[in-house]
């Protein structure tokens, strides 16, 4: 008998709901940034998991889980990229990480 | 047969709470780069799972996308803005007790739909060569998305470049 597939559903869930935590609480901007990296890892364990348990009807696509997964990873790759560049900007002109600090569009 | 099974349920509990303890290290430490190590044990947990679901491409990718360079990236930001966190300031913002209670009720929603829900499971093998198909279904059947990726990651390289210049 295999793992249960609701075991691999409530370790992405808990992990999706740290950095939930951690993306709505975390002062420094970074420290954002890690949550939302955790929460994308924990779709990434529910694609690939729905693709071991699960078989899709048409068998075109066999490999969709697998392949949502690589291009969920391309994106947190250029996300990352983007989100660091952006903090790193706003420290050279504002001389700060803390998004408490960083309010001019917050109305 | 029963001494492999209780070898993979060891090695899912294991790896489970490897990914689950780096992760609450990485919301919760104060120090930054300390935390973005609880990230790194967290991913390596997560690629250990990929490895018990019988993924193994996507595991190899995980080790070198996240731990290899996004692990990197984000200690370079934390680098680059150091010193800047006051020690006496607490690293919660001012609604950690909303976001605690959203977190909350988020997760009992998802463990709701994941234990009631009738998921029609099929106990089929693992596909065999499954790195040949991948690379073939990538530029068949997901040719589109897959272009469209790789336009993304060029707009995503200049556009990081544009906004980090001095």
């Amino acid at each position: 008998m295999m793992i249960p597939l609701q075991f691999y559903l409530i370790v992405a869930a808990v992990l999706f709901c740290l950095g939930l935590f951690g993306a709505l609480a975390r002062r420094n901007a970074v420290g954002i940034l890690i949550g939302i990296e955790l929460m994308l890892n924990a779709v990434n364990i529910n694609l690939v998991a729905f693709w071991r348990y699960i078989k899709p009807s048409a068998p075109a696509f066999d490999l969709a889980g697998q392949v949502f997964a690589l291009f969920v990873v391309t994106l947190a790759a250029a996300e990352a990229a983007i989100g660091l560049a952006l903090i790193i900007a706003i420290y050279r002109s504002r001389d700060t990480v803390n998004v408490e600090d960083v309010d001019l569009m917050k109305w | 047969m029963l001494t492999s099974q209780l070898l993979t349920y060891i090695a899912f509990f294991v790896l489970a709470a490897v990914a689950v303890l780096g992760a609450f290290l990485a919301v919760t430490l104060r120090n930054l780069v300390r935390a973005a190590l609880g990230l790194i044990l967290s991913f390596m947990g997560v690629a250990g799972i990929y490895f018990v679901l019988e993924a193994e491409f996507v595991a190899v990718v995980q080790i070198l996308i996240y731990v290899g360079a996004i692990s990197v990236l984000i200690l370079f930001a934390i680098m680059l803005t150091r010193g800047i966190m006051s020690s006496t300031l607490s690293a919660e913002n001012s609604q950690w007790v909303i976001a605690t209670f959203v977190s909350v009720l988020v997760f009992a929603i998802l463990l709701f739909v994941a234990i009631n829900t009738n998921w029609p499971v099929s106990p089929a093998a693992a596909v065999s060569d499954l790195i040949p198909k991948l690379g073939t279904e990538l530029v068949t059947t997901y040719l589109l998305p897959f272009e469209a990726v790789s336009l993304l990651l060029l707009a995503a390289l200049v556009g990081a470049i544009v906004i980090a210049r001095e």
